[in-house]
């Protein structure tokens, strides 16, 4: 009867809600008490393992794990008030503009109070990995020319041998992906450099990719040499001393996105949600999302280790590139560069 | 003597109220004017910094072929993310036209007059936000566009702020009353202390001190020591006129009594007739009377006023009963009376030597008076456990029935006493200085003839 009523309620909510979703899955358990539903950009094979630990510790918590891309994930929240505990992306200004704009619900803990000031915001949002935005160069691609140490290298070495990496270049396409629009933002707001960069790129054919798994394929295949912007932690997932991939520190700056985490106002039962929330971010949840996700927990000292890396802040200055008009400048001079 | 005076309450307290309700209302003033002055300070802080958020998107406001640009810059949120985690709003309108931002964010009732920023508070949505509103009128093609720029935040902070300052303010109020309680305590305390000190000096003194009070006194309280010295000189000179007057008032009966019997007893030497010589004696049988009268009556007035302030001393009470077997020895003599005496040495007690000694006197008075020829009085003088007691007993007439109730009244004397001179103020003195000294005065008939009279102090 309940499975029944189950199948009913996924009927109609598939009929009610239009956002997309990519991959669903439920981690079923013998003897349930309540469903915890989680709404995430991370792909299930990062989050499979924590929620296996998670069901160790809660073992009469059914868990379904959804994952949608984080402009699907925010319409679905923000437009349609999916019903979801847990809200999970990697996209901070769409999760700042969901605080923002009050369509989330204020979580305190004991855990949560202990986390440092810079990786939460209002009590609403927590942050739990922290994923450098980085440059991956290919040994072969390189050649014998010097691995560039900041920016300004990058700019003298693609403009000085243009037709050595002309087609070598790739990016994100930051019309198609919200992480690469954030980098290229936080990138735009940092130096001036970055416009000069993306004329250098725009100028030698660059390719554009969907996501930082196939910028990471395309230079493994030899198809790249320079893979910027890609997302630290996923370069690192891949990467190994055997590979002809390995990132170049850039020692101007280098932005580190912060991954996190909120309960909807919508949510069904916010206090498994909190609970969630507890686990991922104590300390005992810093070291399962390292060793099950193999993601950089938050950590502050890691942070502090060179003067270049910069936590992109949460707060209300992320807004500002998701207003309309200003995204639609950036996106319009952005395409004039990388378009020539 | 130690009357309690009606009290109408007590002055120190009603100066701790009223000082008390002072420092209350201070405290609550001081409350207030903390929390709305540092209210104010507050949001004029907060609304500076929209000021300059709203500003800083007027400064980017730029033209293209198409019309206005807007390109808000970063620093113009995260400058309002960097003071607090407050939610951000904004709305900017080209024209009366929302070109971005929250379209139902409220615009001012009147926005003719926002060339400078102005500020107000609304709701919105689910919360009161904190609104600055800025125009920025830019020529396009030569045609002036006016762009309405506003940006809100919510009162997070700035209520976070609010209960802070309440509680500093709370505390600083409470504080401010704690000390004040403290200092009006103390205050009160020093400005009764004056009026405890003129009662204590008045209280301290003797019964017979009647000197003016000389120490300095607050001026608020001059004019009652100067009544107080007033009243008490009015004291001290009514006081001597009455003594004044009883030494002379005695002086003035005894001697032209002592005048007349003396010239009546040389009229009774020198009679030649039984009659006159009857009629003599009993003319100086009646001034003997007189002259006792007046002396007893003076005693009692005496007795009357003193025992009101008694002035205590302590006395040799062995050698104040000797002294007054002594002084009456002659007349007890004229009697062939003897007098038998078992008087304990070394008696000292505390009480006015001249009212004991007039006492003493009357009882052997009185006992030598009622005795017959060749009687025999006897006299007990000893400690007991209340004090100490002085028993006299004769071998006269006795009570023959009358009670010591009606022979201690004024002027009373027994039925069978009427030959016997007397004023009938003897037994009421005696009394009477009892019962000033608290102790007790006692007749008894004794088993045989006579009476025994015992005075205990």
């Amino acid at each position: 009867m309940r499975h029944f009523f189950t199948l009913i309620f996924l009927f109609s909510t598939g009929m009610v809600f239009a956002f997309e979703i990519e991959e669903e899955r439920t981690f079923e358990v013998a003897q349930s008490s309540a469903t915890l539903k989680i709404i995430s950009t991370t792909d299930l094979n990062y989050f499979a393992p924590l929620i296996d630990a998670y069901q160790e510790r809660f073992p009469s918590i059914n868990v379904v794990y959804t994952v949608a891309s984080s402009t699907e994930l925010f319409a679905g929240i923000y437009d349609e008030g999916a019903q979801y505990d847990v809200v999970i992306s990697s996209a901070m200004d769409l999760q700042v503009k969901l605080v923002n704009d009050g369509l989330t619900q204020s979580y305190q803990s004991a855990d949560t109070s202990s986390m440092p000031t810079w990786a939460k915001w209002r009590n609403h949002l927590f942050a739990f990995t922290q994923e450098p935005a980085v440059l991956v160069a290919s040994k072969q691609g390189i050649g014998d020319f010097p691995t560039p140490q900041n920016r300004q290298d990058l700019i003298s070495l693609l403009r000085d041998n243009p037709d050595y990496f002309r087609g070598k270049i790739g990016t994100y396409d930051i019309r198609k992906s919200g992480a690469g629009y954030l980098f290229a933002t936080q990138d735009a707001r940092q130096s001036d450099l970055f416009w000069r960069l993306a004329e250098v790129i725009g100028s030698l054919e660059p390719k554009l990719y969907c996501c930082s798994s196939d910028m990471l394929n395309a230079l493994e295949s030899g198809e790249i040499a320079f893979a910027y912007n890609v997302v630290g932690s996923y370069a690192s997932a891949v990467l190994d001393e055997s590979s002809d991939g390995f990132i170049a520190p850039l020692s101007d700056y280098t932005h580190f996105m912060l991954r996190t985490a909120l309960i909807p106002r919508s949510a069904p039962n916010a206090n498994l949600g909190g609970g969630f929330i507890d686990f991922i971010v104590n300390a005992q949840g810093k070291a399962l999302i390292k060793e099950k996700a193999g993601l950089p927990p938050i950590d502050g000292e890691a942070l502090s280790q060179h003067q270049y890396y910069r936590p992109i802040s949460l707060g209300p200055g992320l807004l500002v590139y998701l207003d309309k008009l200003k995204r639609q400048y950036f996106l319009d001079e952005w395409s004039d560069a990388m378009e020539q | 003597m130690n009357n309690a005076v009606p009290s109408s309450g007590s002055l120190g307290r009603r100066l701790l109220i009223q000082l008390l309700i002072v420092a209350a209302i201070l405290s609550a003033l001081l409350y207030l004017a903390v929390r709305a002055v540092a209210n104010q300070a507050a949001v004029a802080s907060h609304d500076n910094i929209l000021g300059a958020s709203a500003a800083a998107i007027a400064e980017q406001l730029g033209t293209d072929n198409d019309g206005i640009v807007i390109d808000i810059p970063y620093s113009a949120f995260s400058m309002l993310g960097a003071i607090s985690e407050d939610r951000v709003f904004y709305r900017i309108d080209i024209d009366n036209e929302t070109a971005t931002g929250y379209e139902d964010l409220p615009a001012p009732a009147d926005s003719t007059n926002t060339s400078k920023p102005i500020f107000y508070a609304t709701q919105f949505r689910d919360t009161t936000v904190r609104v600055a509103a800025q125009t920025r009128v830019i020529p396009v093609n030569n045609k002036p566009v006016s762009v309405l720029i506003l940006v809100a935040q919510t009162r997070r902070a700035q209520d976070t702020i609010s209960a802070k300052v309440a509680n500093t303010a709370a505390a600083l109020g409470i504080g401010f009353f704690l000390i004040a309680g403290a200092m009006s305590w103390f205050a009160t305390r020093s400005t009764v202390k004056p009026l405890y000190a003129v009662a204590n000096a008045i209280g301290r003194r003797g019964a017979h001190d009647l000197r003016p009070l000389q120490s300095p006194v607050p001026s608020e309280l001059s004019p009652l020591v100067k009544s107080l010295n007033d009243f008490i000189a009015r004291l001290r000179s009514s006081l001597n006129r009455t003594e004044t007057f009883m030494a002379e008032a005695a002086h003035h009966v005894r001697t032209p009594l002592a005048t007349v019997r003396t010239q009546a007893e040389i009229a009774l030497r020198q009679a030649e007739t039984d009659a006159s010589r009857k009629t003599l004696r009993t003319v100086i049988r009646a001034v003997d009377e007189s002259s006792r009268s007046a002396s007893q009556l003076l005693d009692h007035a005496m007795i009357s006023y003193r025992s009101d302030q008694l002035s205590t001393e302590e006395i040799d009470y062995t050698a104040l009963v000797y002294e007054v077997i002594r002084a009456l020895s002659a007349t007890a003599e004229l009697k062939d009376l003897a007098v038998l005496s078992d008087i304990e040495p070394g008696v000292s007690i505390n009480g006015d030597r001249v009212l004991i000694e007039i006492a003493l006197h009357n009882l052997l008075d009185n006992a030598i008076k009622y005795s017959p020829f060749d009687g025999t009085i006897s006299i007990e003088m000893k400690r007991d456990e209340q004090g100490c007691l002085f028993k006299i007993s004769d071998q006269g007439r006795g009570l023959d029935g009358n009670e010591q109730s009606a022979l201690v009244q004024r002027f009373q004397r027994g039925e069978n006493a009427k030959d016997v001179v007397g004023s009938g103020l003897g037994l009421t003195m005696v009394e009477a200085i009892a019962k000033a000294h608290k102790g007790t005065f006692v007749l008894q008939q004794n088993t045989g003839p006579g009476t025994c009279a015992t005075f205990s102090l």
